[in-house]
C-alpha cells in the first residue's frame, strides 16, 4: 500500500491557470453516517471508525461499487479532537480507555489504512495518512484520481465529539502559555476561528456600516435549510428554526459573537467516491464533475489578522478558484462557503462576488431573499449551522443540487455549477463542481 | 486570577527579557525594513532572515475589541467578562497586540483611542506587556 509523503497535489499558488484535469474527475457517490451529538465512549456501533465504515459503504452503494473496486482511500485522521483540531488537542481525554483496545484507531481516530483493513479492501494502493481537513483533501482526492494514483477513491471525513465541555481541558487548563500561545492566551485568546474572524468582523461593521446582529437573517436561514436536510443533526433532532428574537437575545460567547453564530460539534462521518469522468458514466449516479480544486494557507502579518488581510486573502482565494475553473462570478449557481462561525461567510461571499455582492454588501444581501426557493439561494446547504459540525454539508448539497436530488432544498434557479468549501480566510480549500464536464 | 504565564523559548527570549526590563523590543527585518511581532524565524512579509531586535515606542491605538464572556481558558474564567482589544502600533499599524485594557471597564472601550504600553507581573519575575488608554 503506497503512502507517498512527497506527493505534490495542492493547487495553492496564484496564477496556476485552468486546472489541466478540469472535468476529467467526477464524484459518483456520497454517504453520511448518522449525526450524533457525542460519542458515549461505550457504544461500539457509534464510534468514529464504525461511522466512517458506514459512510464509505453508503458512498460505494450509491455508486454501485464493491470494496474490491476501491483502490484509494483519503481519510482525514486528525479531526476535531486530534492534533489539527486546535490548540487543546488533549481535550476530553478518554478516562474509559481500557483493554482490549490497544489503540484509539477505530474509536476516536481513523485513517485510510485502518479503513482498508477493516473493510476488507484488498486492492487499495493509495492510502496516505496524516492528512489535513476536508477542505483540502477533497482536492487531494480529485488530484490523485487525475494523476492516476488511484481510480476509485473514497474521501472520508470523520468529525468526533466526546463528553465534556468543549475544549476546556488540555492546554486550555494550563497555567502557562507555551510556544505560539504565549502571544495569545495570556490576554484570553484561546485560539480558533472565532477569534481570528470576530475582530475583522467588527472592523467590517465599522468600515461598511451595519451591526453584528444583522447576521440574524443568515443564521436563521441556515437553520431553515438544515431542517430541509434529512441526514443532518437538526433535522433528526427536531431543532426548530430560530427567530430573530431568539437570535438577538441569545447569550454571547465572545461579545458580539453569540451562541447561535457557532456550530454544534457532533459525532459523524462523511464519504465521497471520486473516480474518473469516464468511469463515472457507467456508475449508478449521475456524475458531478470536478472543475477545479484550490487550497491556501496564508501567513498572517502579526498577532491578529485584520480586515485588510482577510479581504486580501479571500480575494486571492476567489481569483485562484475562478482562474482554475475557467469561470467567473456570473457562472456560479450554487455557492456554499463555510459557516462554522457565521461571521466568516460574508468575506467569501463578497470576494467571490456571487450574485454581484461586492465588498460591504453582504449584510444587506442577507436581509433580502436568500431562501432556497428564492432568487439568491445563498448557502443552500444549511452548512454547519444547520446540520451540525460535519463540515461536509457544503459539498453534499453542491453534489445534490447539481444532480437535481436535493429534495426540499432543491433550488429553483439554474444549478449547473457549484462552489463548496470548508475554509477559513487564512487556510483551507474549495472545490468547484459542474453538472457538465466542460 | 492572574493571566497565563508566558514561557520563553530560544526565539522569544530576547522579547521577554526586554519586557521583564519594561522595554518593548520587536524584530526588525533588514531586507524590507518592517517590524515584526510576534517573533518569527524569518520575515513574514518578505521571507528575509536578516532579523535584528529594535526597541520601539509603546504607543498605539485601539482598532476594535470584543468582550470575552464564555472563554475556554481555565485560568481566566474568574475574570469574565473582560475586554480583549486589538491594539495597533503607531510605529507600524500592521503590527498589532492583544490587550485587556487594564483600567477600562468591560464594554466601555473607546475604539480609536490612543494607548500606551504598560507592564504587568503575572508571576514572580515575569512581566507581560499590556496597554492602557491614554488620558
Amino acid at each position: 500500500m503506497a503512502t507517498p509523503t512527497d506527493y505534490k497535489w495542492r493547487r495553492d499558488k496564484d496564477g496556476l491557470g485552468v486546472w489541466k484535469h478540469r472535468g476529467k474527475v467526477a464524484i459518483a457517490g456520497l454517504g453520511h453516517s448518522p449525526v450524533d451529538r457525542r460519542w458515549d465512549g461505550v457504544s461500539m456501533d457509534k464510534t468514529l471508525g464504525a461511522y466512517c465504515m458506514l459512510a464509505c459503504q453508503k458512498a460505494m452503494d450509491e455508486a454501485g461499487l464493491t470494496v474490491d473496486q476501491i483502490d484509494g482511500i483519503i481519510c482525514c485522521d486528525s479531526h476535531i479532537a486530534g492534533p489539527s483540531g486546535g490548540s487543546a488537542s488533549k481535550w476530553a481525554p478518554r478516562p474509559y480507555f481500557d483493554p482490549p483496545y490497544d489503540s484509539e484507531l477505530g474509536l476516536t481516530l481513523v485513517n485510510g489504512e485502518w479503513l482498508a483493513k477493516n473493510m476488507g479492501m484488498k486492492n487499495v494502493k493509495f492510502a496516505p495518512t496524516k492528512l489535513p481537513t476536508i477542505g483540502e483533501i477533497v482536492g487531494m482526492a480529485a488530484q490523485a484520481v487525475a494523476d492516476g494514483l488511484c481510480t476509485n477513491c473514497l474521501m472520508v471525513y470523520p468529525c468526533g465529539n466526546l463528553e465534556g465541555r468543549y475544549r476546556r481541558g488540555g492546554e486550555n487548563a494550563d497555567d502557562y502559555a507555551r510556544g505560539a500561545r504565549a502571544w495569545t492566551v495570556p490576554w484570553g485568546n484561546h485560539g480558533g476561528n472565532d477569534f481570528i474572524n470576530i475582530f475583522p468582523h467588527n472592523q467590517y461593521c465599522l468600515r461598511y456600516g451595519g451591526k453584528h446582529d444583522d447576521l440574524a437573517p443568515y443564521v436563521i436561514n441556515q437553520h431553515k435549510n438544515g431542517m430541509l436536510t434529512p441526514w443532518g443533526f437538526n433535522y433528526n433532532n427536531d431543532v426548530q428554526p430560530i427567530t430573530v428574537e431568539d437570535y438577538v437575545t441569545s447569550r454571547y460567547i465572545l461579545n458580539p459573537l453569540r451562541i447561535w453564530d457557532c456550530d454544534r460539534p457532533v459525532q459523524a462521518a462523511t464519504a465521497y467516491l471520486f473516480t474518473t469522468a469516464d468511469r463515472a458514466k457507467d456508475m449508478k449516479q449521475k456524475p458531478v464533475y470536478v472543475l477545479n480544486h484550490s487550497q491556501h494557507n496564508f501567513k498572517q502579518r502579526s498577532t491578529q489578522p485584520d480586515l485588510d488581510e482577510i479581504e486580501m486573502w479571500t480575494d486571492r482565494t476567489a481569483k485562484r478558484m475562478y482562474e482554475g475553473a475557467g469561470l467567473g462570478p456570473k457562472d456560479v449557481d450554487i455557492f456554499n462557503p463555510y459557516d462554522g462561525y457565521s461571521i466568516m461567510s460574508q468575506f467569501f461571499l463578497e470576494a467571490f462576488q456571487w450574485h454581484g455582492v461586492k465588498r460591504g454588501d453582504a449584510l444587506k444581501f442577507y436581509a433580502g431573499d436568500i431562501s432556497v426557493k428564492g432568487p439568491h439561494p445563498f448557502n443552500s446547504s444549511g452548512g454547519n449551522l444547520g446540520t451540525g459540525r460535519v463540515r461536509s454539508a457544503m459539498y453534499t448539497d453542491a453534489i445534490e443540487q447539481l444532480r437535481g436530488t436535493a429534495g426540499d432544498r432543491q433550488v429553483t434557479v439554474r444549478a449547473e455549477t457549484a462552489l463548496a468549501a470548508f475554509t477559513t480566510p487564512s487556510s483551507g480549500g474549495g472545490l468547484m463542481l459542474g453538472k457538465h464536464p466542460s | 486570577m492572574p493571566k497565563l504565564i508566558p514561557v520563553a523559548d530560544e526565539l522569544s527570549k530576547p522579547f521577554w527579557d526586554a519586557v521583564n526590563a519594561k522595554r518593548l523590543m520587536l524584530q526588525h527585518c533588514g531586507a524590507c525594513n518592517k517590524l515584526q511581532y510576534p517573533p518569527q524565524k524569518t520575515c513574514q512579509v518578505c521571507g528575509g532572515d536578516t532579523i535584528t531586535w529594535k526597541e520601539v515606542a509603546g504607543k498605539g491605538h485601539i482598532a476594535t475589541y470584543i468582550v470575552i464572556e464564555d472563554g475556554r481558558l481555565n485560568r481566566r474564567m474568574p475574570d469574565q467578562p473582560y475586554n480583549l482589544a486589538m491594539v495597533t502600533l503607531d510605529a507600524d499599524p500592521t503590527v498589532n497586540f492583544y490587550s485587556n485594557l487594564p483600567g477600562t471597564p468591560p464594554y466601555k472601550v473607546p475604539v480609536g483611542a490612543p494607548v500606551e504600553v504598560t507592564f504587568e507581573e503575572v508571576a514572580p519575575g515575569q512581566l507581560i506587556h499590556e496597554w492602557r488608554v491614554v488620558g
